[in-house]
């Protein structure tokens, strides 16, 4: 079965990564702590799967022109 | 149109990789890519079982247009067939480059823009009656194409220049547009091409050629890119007036509007009025919603389409973009370049980001960026792992399916024969060359009992488990639906 897509938006930002002081003290940090942890291993993720040498890659994708 | 035939072709970014020094030039690492097409169809531009046509063009892009398809999940999972296919290749080319000695990974990415400023497309296909006024047409489709960026575009981290600095823009190809509408399309690219090549009745249909669009890697962004596209196609074609927001310049609108993220660039009307993007959306939409309110919606996905662009239109016009960084191609990235920019405290010129931007688009599953953030439930999908692979070796119940069916009949009598988007022809028999005009038609006669001179089809054939047909392939797509029960001999052709 596909997935509907989503009816209800859903919100979150960048911007929500607390101190670590704060997030062990406030209720409902907690999941504020668990979103940057998924943030942090994902970057992790990214970091294994991209080629170390970002410039090189950018400037070594060079194609023809096409349509 | 209640049923419409549509097409998209994408063209691949290609690049080689190795560990130290210089990757392979573009030709030859193409001719490695296509050499499994080659060698299944003994041509670098052919037709596959699944009705589709792979091939490379100009410039050495490989290229997949998906077959005609009449549902728009149907066209959703041909596309994304394409680029399995793509990827396919890919592996196989970087063995046969390791076996030639050579080092490295080949990259197949399904973005628009190089770095060197070069341009590859994603062409959208629309059989439209022949009957709607193409002026008319044109004037209320041009100011939908030039603004759909904001609901549609892939995003691309733009590089500093003398003018600005680096930035985050709606669309990859906005750039890359030089005119509304013409019939070209290297030397300058038009957003509408008026090349009138049917593939069907030229009496009775012609088909919109539309250039503009990003490639998507979101199945929820096709959807919406595809689904309002056709909804203000049948709007025109029932004659329903619409507000009039035909663009004074529409090649320095599609610029300004992909340019500024916050989507407060205004782009100025014939009339002499100035609109944003937003304005000129939620016009066209709010007269799609009336219309759907007053004929019914035609088919099951509408209501997911007026409602993700109703929520586009709001991230943009808020700036809350969260509403869509899991359904919008250009938002899901920018979140990602954000994130990594924000972690790492990197600027928006730091090459690390135009990297990521390209490797969003990495058709690869295990290493591209949207299907790492897919894996993770950062993005929102609509279509199964089942749906693309069956859309890999089995044609949309259209014209393709006649194609394909064709094809794979005479592969397994050994019998050549040349098909295109229309025409079916056994070299053997080249008087009986049949066309079939109908891009709805799933079946015809005529090919049916051109087939059976090949033999009893019903004895002699018998078709190929999927499992079976992925063991010794390079690619699924590329493999052989019927083999041929053993002790039946293959046909003569007829002397002529």
């Amino acid at each position: 079965m596909s997935a509907q897509p989503q009816k209800q938006p859903h919100r979150h930002g960048g911007g929500d990564q607390p101190d670590s002081a704060d997030a062990a003290q406030l209720q409902g940090n907690a999941q504020a702590a668990d979103r940057a942890a998924e943030l942090d291993s994902l970057l992790d993720e990214i970091d294994t799967v991209l080629e170390s040498n970002a410039e090189e890659f950018v400037k070594g994708f060079v194609q023809k022109g096409g349509q | 149109m209640d049923r419409r035939v549509y097409g998209v072709e994408t063209e691949f970014g290609l690049t080689h990789r190795p560990e130290t020094g210089r990757g392979l030039p573009p030709d030859e690492l193409a001719r490695y890519l296509f050499r499994p097409v080659v060698e299944f169809g003994r041509s670098s531009n052919i037709f596959i079982p699944n009705g589709s046509r792979l091939y490379l063009d100009v410039g050495s892009h490989p290229e997949y247009a998906t077959a005609e398809c009449d549902d728009l999940m149907d066209l959703i999972a041909s596309d994304r067939a394409g680029e399995r296919v793509m990827h396919d290749l890919a592996l196989a080319a970087e063995e046969r480059i390791q076996r030639d000695g050579f080092t490295g990974q080949v990259y197949v990415l399904k973005n628009n823009v190089d770095s060197a400023g070069n341009s590859y497309g994603s062409h959208e296909n629309y059989l439209i009656p022949r009957t709607t006024h193409f002026r008319r047409l044109s004037g209320i489709l041009l100011p939908f194409l030039v603004t759909r960026q904001v609901i549609a575009g892939a995003g691309r981290v733009v590089p500093a220049d003398e003018n600005r600095e680096a930035h985050f823009a709606f669309s990859q190809r906005a750039d890359h547009m030089w005119e509304g509408i013409s019939s070209a399309t290297t030397r300058s690219r038009p957003i509408i091409n008026t090349r009138d090549e049917p593939h069907a009745d030229a009496a009775t249909h012609r088909r919109l050629h539309v250039i503009v669009g990003d490639s998507n890697m979101s199945t929820t962004t096709s959807l919406l890119r595809y689904g309002s596209t056709d909804l203000v196609l049948r709007m025109i074609e029932a004659g329903v007036p619409i507000d009039d927001f035909e663009l004074e310049n529409p090649i320095a609108a599609i610029r300004q509007i992909s340019h500024d993220i916050t989507g407060r660039a205004t782009v100025r009307t014939r009339g002499g009025d100035d609109f944003t993007a937003v304005e000129i959306q939620r016009g066209i939409l709010q007269r799609v919603s009336r219309f759907v309110t007053e004929r019914g919606a035609h088919h099951e996905r509408v209501g997911d389409v007026l409602e993700l662009w109703e929520r586009a239109l709001e991230a943009v016009e808020t700036g809350d973009y969260g509403l869509i960084d899991q359904d919008i191609d250009w938002a899901i990235k920018m979140r990602l370049v954000q994130d990594v920019a924000t972690q790492k405290g990197l600027g928006l010129g730091h090459p690390r980001l135009k990297q990521i931007d390209m490797a969003y688009h990495d058709v690869n599953p295990h290493r591209g960026l949207f299907h790492l953030l897919a894996r993770r439930g950062r993005t929102t999908n609509i279509l199964t792992e089942q749906q693309i692979t069956r859309a890999m070796t089995t044609p949309p119940p259209t014209r393709a399916a006649v194609r394909g069916e064709f094809l794979s009949t005479a592969r397994a009598y050994s019998a050549e024969c040349t098909v295109d988007w229309v025409h079916h022809k056994l070299t053997g028999r080249p008087l009986e060359a049949i066309m079939v005009k109908d891009p709805f038609a799933p079946h015809d006669d005529r090919v049916d009992s051109l087939l059976n001179k090949l033999g009893d089809r019903r004895s002699a054939l018998q078709e190929r488990s999927f499992d079976e047909r992925s063991q010794d392939a390079v690619t699924v797509a590329l493999t052989d639906k019927y083999s041929l029960v053993t002790g039946t001999e293959a046909p003569e052709p007829p002397l002529i």
